[in-house]
């Protein structure tokens, strides 16, 4: 069954990108789309029936190389099954908005450009399917590349835009710096262990954190530095800071796109990476600090940049990037499945926040800028109680000390509580809180800019503005019920009750540190740190905690003062927006004016862009143009030119000149070799 | 002199008696007309002599004459090429020679002498057997030179041939001379006896100082080359052919003979002038020749080129290098019959031509021709997977096992500068502007030379057709 899910989506891309001449470009969509929601209805069943236990389904044998053997198989565990889940839904109905919102582009007006589309989106949905049901590292780097150039080609769809295409090339770019240190997180792997196999590095891990790896100038813990280089990897895809400036410029894609691999997949493989290598995380306290800091700084920095952002598609983006700086925090802490939460309702709720602002964008024939928006609620009703119910999922509305609320109320405050608990209440926590603040202003002044207030802009948008057809509306519908019940179905299971979360994850229970008693299963931990490299085994469960992470237990038993901060965070930021941009809308332009150099600061992003270029770029671009012109161009062409075109010739000419004709010239020649020759022997047969 | 004596010798002497036969009976009887008959008959007396040389007894004594004359496997390798070579090159000429009129009896018979002569060149275990056989070949070959009497340009090159051969003869008697002046022998083994205490005298050097100049004239080296372009011009194109051969690969192991059989304690002291005279070759051959215009001529810088990788394996000093001489050397043979049997079937209008310009778009005319040509250009640039190629992987390895690994990074950029001289022939073959306007009428058997040749190049990169173990087993003959 999972072979199916995984291979369906390949299926129709092959189908839809290489035969769609034969099925035309409708069924070229309906394809693709079917296809999709007959692996989303088998992913769930697979997530609803998930046996206990990680099975491994073996596909074929893939690498035979000396030591290194690899299968191409499936994982099939908690983590694959959530992943499955998400990746399938958001996909199929993304497909299905897709055939609404690319009905008709000006762009290609006159070509077959719908096919591409579904084929480019069911590639990427294979290659994210092949990532999270990985049975090795390497098999996992596929995925990790195939999304890669899936989000390529779909970020640079719109090909005739130079912006677009500028936008690919630097998403492609900066992942490549992530993906080395992944893949040298790989060989550094497969160096210690001899196995690229996820049990055998599971095994090995205890091991590895009492073995030091020279890398550079000097030795490093290896737990350390390999879950270093993998959270390296991690940084590019999932776009935490210092990696993250390709993300906003992806949003040159269609917005389907967006809604897909740019808030509800792709960007979350980074996550799920780090989830996968717990076993190993646990053994890195150094690193999990590190992302830690990394998780907590991106979500605070890009939601401080999203406060000004206007483009209504760039600020979902910052938002986006802000959420996953949350779900770093949670696993950087060691509560994995709350990140894993955190990363299913934030599908739901940010996958719908896209495609509502896809709708409102379809509409509005393409006007991105939210100043020119405004009282749009009665234009776009449906698209309006989505984008509400999205955004009081985002900012995390419920009521406060119970499980009752949007899904985001629920898995944010888990993961609130949970850096509060695992740094001690130390700046991670505070971080979180303030970004929670401007997540709830930024949140609900893209509401207010858009569906309150007076029209602005173009008067003949707004004339003929309109609510979109019915297959764009009706996922929107669907992600809403996810964006609403998610959270509260799956409270228990991923973070409230310690029972049902080892159960949920098939972890063997041990103790909760509040009881204080040792478990049994600590022993066997222990087992395994005597273990060495190449042998033990895998510590059981989807996801490990390590023997003594109790951050879950201690998140728990948190005062209620952090409990409750989250919502007071969130009702500041609302009553903020509130006062700004429906009581005095005057106020946002005075504050700019008042403090121009932060605003400035803000709005260009803190500058890394900027940076980035003065450091990297420009010394590269010079670096280079020096190589090409001087070192390719006057060195080597130089040179050769001046042998082929200069030297050569001249040698040619002047041995056609001693080439005279006459007699005397040529015994003249052979008497001068003699001379020479003799001179050469006498000289050196002297020293004989 | 004993009847093992002449045994060793009957090869020879049968060819010569062959020779004076020939000679007598076609002047007595039909004269120029019995030149298509008494070139067959030549060609068939060398196929069966090289047949008996190839199949006879090989543990028949090693020397003769009280070791002058030296009946080895070295000199047995070397005399069936030569005879082949010889034999192949008459067949291929026979035709163009008789219908452009220069069909006369004496040049089968000449060839035949000459080819005596390096038989007794490759077998000589004494300086005097060394001259006299070196002076037999040339005079033949000097005569062959100006067989077109008629024709000014072959006078001028069967002249000048003669005054700068007669030059280097006489280079070769004083450093013979002086040799023997300081080792009181002349026989190759007395020699080498005389540097056994590990020193060769500086008086001993000088004299082969002279000796190599000789040789290294008759292989067409530099700087003694100077005499090959013009000699290949203005002789017919034939005896051209026969000049690229045949001889060269006479002289050449005549060369390592002496090296080695008579100075291997020096090998030091001439592997210094040898790597001069290899280096000069390569790169004149590579670099004279892209100014060439005359096929001929350009054949002629091709040779001095060639002979200067063959000298690369022999500068190596050792017997590999020697093995990958040889090897060089037959495969040499092999490309130069073939080329050489197309160029002298070039001709419009019924006169002969050489330029290579007018092969302008020849392959359309002459796909199959064209075709063998290419590969035998491409063979003689050394491009892989061709034969030619694998000749120099030999010469080049033979020289980076001797240390001399910056001589094999020079011969690689001359065969590199070289390739462009070839490559543009086919260049003018398959993609020239105009029309071609040659015809390349040719005798079965000139296109069996051809095309053979050529297919030789693509099929021999399987073993080399065996050439590989002969000339290893003959090259441990020489150096052990």
């Amino acid at each position: 069954m999972t072979s199916i899910i995984l291979f369906a989506p390949l299926l129709g891309a092959i189908i839809a990108g290489f035969g769609h001449r034969v099925i035309g470009d409708k069924g070229a969509q309906y394809l693709t789309t079917g296809l999709l929601f007959l692996a989303a209805f088998l992913s769930w069943i697979v997530f609803l029936t998930l046996p206990e236990g990680t099975q491994h389904i073996q596909i074929m044998r893939w690498i035979d190389s000396g030591s290194f053997s690899v299968d191409w198989g499936i994982r099939l565990d908690r983590l694959t099954a959530i992943m499955l889940v998400v990746v399938t839904t958001v996909s199929s109905l993304v497909h299905l908005y897709s055939i609404g919102y690319m009905a008709d582009d000006p762009q290609f007006e006159g070509e077959s450009y719908r096919p591409r589309f579904f084929a480019y989106l069911s590639l990427f949905t294979f290659a994210m399917l092949a990532l999270v049901t990985a049975d090795n590292l390497i098999q996992m780097f596929f995925g990790w590349e195939g999304v890669g150039l899936a989000s390529y080609l779909l970020i640079g769809f719109y090909y005739k835009k130079p912006s677009a295409n500028a936008a690919a090339i630097k998403a492609f770019v900066v992942n490549r710096v992530g993906d080395f240190g992944f893949a040298l997180g790989i060989f550094g792997l497969f160096l210690l262990t001899d196995s690229i196999r996820f049990d055998d590095i599971f095994a090995a891990a205890p091991a590895l954190a009492e073995t030091d790896l020279h890398f550079l100038w000097r030795d490093w813990n290896a737990a350390n530095l390999l879950a270093f280089l993998l959270f390296v990897g991690a940084m590019g895809k999932s776009a935490q800071l210092f990696l993250h400036t390709w993300l906003p410029d992806a949003m040159e894609g269609p917005t389907p796109v967006s809604a897909l691999i740019h808030a509800a997949t792709m960007v979350t493989a980074g996550v799920f990476l780090v989830s996968r290598m717990s076993p190993l995380m646990e053994y890195a306290p150094w690193t999990l600090g590190f992302i830690v800091l990394i998780g907590s700084a991106t979500a605070f920095v890009a939601a401080t940049i999203g406060l000004v952002q206007n483009d209504i598609k760039r600020v979902i983006a910052y938002s986006t990037m802000s959420q996953l700086g949350y779900m770093f925090v949670a696993a950087g802490v060691g509560v994995y499945s709350v990140a894993m939460f955190h990363l299913l309702t934030h599908a739901f709720f940010k996958a719908m926040l896209f495609l509502g602002a896809g709708s409102i964008i379809h509409g509005m024939h393409h006007e991105q800028d939210m100043r020119n928006y405004g009282g749009l609620r009665q234009k776009f009703p449906y698209t309006f109680w989505a984008m509400l119910i999205g955004t009081l999922a985002i900012t995390g509305v419920g009521i406060p000390l119970t499980t009752i609320g949007f899904a985001g109320f629920l898995s944010k405050d888990a993961i609130i509580e949970s850096a509060w608990a695992g740094t001690q209440g130390g700046y991670a926590f505070w971080l979180l809180v303030i970004a929670a603040m401007f997540t709830s202003f930024y949140s609900w002044r893209l509401m207010f800019m858009t569906f309150w207030g007076k029209p602005r802009g173009d008067k003949h948008t707004h004339e003929h503005a309109h609510e979109s057809p019915a297959v764009m509306t009706i996922p929107l519908g669907v992600l809403a019920l996810g964006a609403v019940f998610s959270g509260m179905i799956w409270y228990g299971s991923f973070f409230g009750d310690h029972d049902k979360v080892n159960a949920f994850f098939g972890i063997e229970a041990h103790a909760e540190a509040a009881e204080g008693a040792a478990a049994p299963a600590e022993g066997a931990t222990d087992d395994a740190a005597a273990a060495d490299l190449h042998g033990g085994t895998a510590p059981v469960g989807a996801i490990f905690m390590g023997p003594d992470n109790h951050v879950i237990d201690e998140a728990h038993h948190a005062p209620t003062w952090v409990k409750v901060s989250p919502f007071v965070a969130m009702l500041t930021g609302l009553l903020v927006a509130w006062w700004f941009y429906i009581v005095n809308p005057a106020m946002p332009r005075r504050l700019a004016e008042a403090q121009p150099h932060l605003y400035r600061f803000l709005l260009n992003k803190w500058y890394f862009d900027e940076i980035y270029d003065v450091v990297f770029v420009r010394p590269a671009r010079a670096l280079g143009r020096f190589l090409w012109k001087r070192g390719d161009g006057s060195v080597i062409d130089g040179l050769i030119n001046w042998l082929a075109m200069g030297a050569v010739p001249y040698f040619t000419k002047l041995a056609g000149r001693w080439q005279s004709g006459y007699l005397f010239t040529y015994a003249f020649a052979m008497v001068l070799g003699i001379v020479v020759f003799v001179t050469i022997i006498a000289m050196s047969g002297g020293a004989h | 002199m004993t009847s093992t004596d002449l045994q060793a010798v009957l090869p020879e002497l049968l060819l010569a008696v062959y020779a004076m036969i020939a000679l007598i009976g076609a002047v007595y009887t039909g004269k120029d007309k019995l030149t298509g008959t008494l070139t067959w008959l030549t060609a068939g007396v060398m196929g069966a002599l090289a047949l008996w040389i190839g199949l006879a007894n090989t543990a028949t004594p090693g020397a003769a004459f009280g070791g002058m004359f030296l009946d080895d496997g070295y000199a047995r390798f070397a005399k069936i090429a030569i005879l082949i070579a010889a034999g192949a090159v008459l067949l291929a000429g026979e035709a163009v020679l008789a219908r452009r009129g220069m069909a006369r009896f004496e040049y089968p018979i000449l060839v035949a002498l000459a080819t005596v002569g390096m038989m007794v060149m490759v077998s000589a275990g004494d300086l005097m057997l060394l001259y006299m056989g070196l002076e037999l070949q040339s005079l033949s070959l000097y005569v062959i030179a100006a067989m077109n009497r008629d024709s000014v340009k072959s006078s001028e090159a069967g002249l000048k041939y003669f005054v700068l051969g007669a030059l280097s003869s006489g280079l070769l008697l004083y450093g013979a001379s002086l040799v023997y002046g300081y080792a009181g022998t002349t026989l190759f083994s007395g020699i080498i006896a005389a540097a056994t205490d590990g020193h060769v005298g500086l008086g001993l050097l000088f004299g082969l100082v002279f000796v190599i100049s000789a040789l290294a004239f008759k292989v067409s080296a530099v700087p003694f080359h100077m005499w090959t372009p013009d000699v290949y011009e203005g002789a017919p194109t034939p005896v051209a052919a026969f000049f690229a051969t045949a001889p060269k690969l006479a002289a050449m192991v005549l060369f390592a003979r002496v090296l080695f059989d008579a100075f291997g304690a020096a090998v030091a002291d001439w592997q210094q002038v040898l790597v001069l005279i290899s280096l000069g070759s390569m790169f004149l051959g590579a670099v004279a020749a892209i100014a060439q215009t005359d096929f001929k001529r350009l054949m002629a810088y091709s040779s001095i080129g060639h002979m200067g990788f063959a000298l690369m394996g022999l500068a190596a000093g050792d017997a590999y290098g020697v093995q990958a001489m040889l090897v060089y050397m037959a495969i040499y043979l092999t490309m130069n019959v073939g080329t050489f049997a197309f160029i002298m079937s070039m001709e419009r209008d019924g006169k002969h031509v050489v330029d290579i310009r007018s092969l302008n778009q020849y392959a359309k005319a002459e796909p199959v021709k064209a075709a063998a040509m290419l590969v035998l250009l491409f063979s003689l640039a050394g491009v892989p997977p061709l034969v030619g190629f694998f000749g120099k992987l030999y010469v080049l390895n033979a020289a980076v096992q001797a240390d001399l690994m910056w001589l094999a990074v020079a011969g690689v950029i001359a065969s590199v500068i070289g390739a462009f001289y070839y490559l543009r022939i086919v260049y003018y073959m398959y993609f020239g502007e105009s029309e071609t306007t040659i015809e390349t009428p040719m005798s079965p058997a000139a296109w069996v030379m051809l095309v053979g040749s050529a297919t030789a190049m693509v099929l021999g990169v399987v073993n080399l057709f065996g050439v590989e173990s002969a000339a290893a087993a003959a090259a441990l003959i020489l150096v052990n």
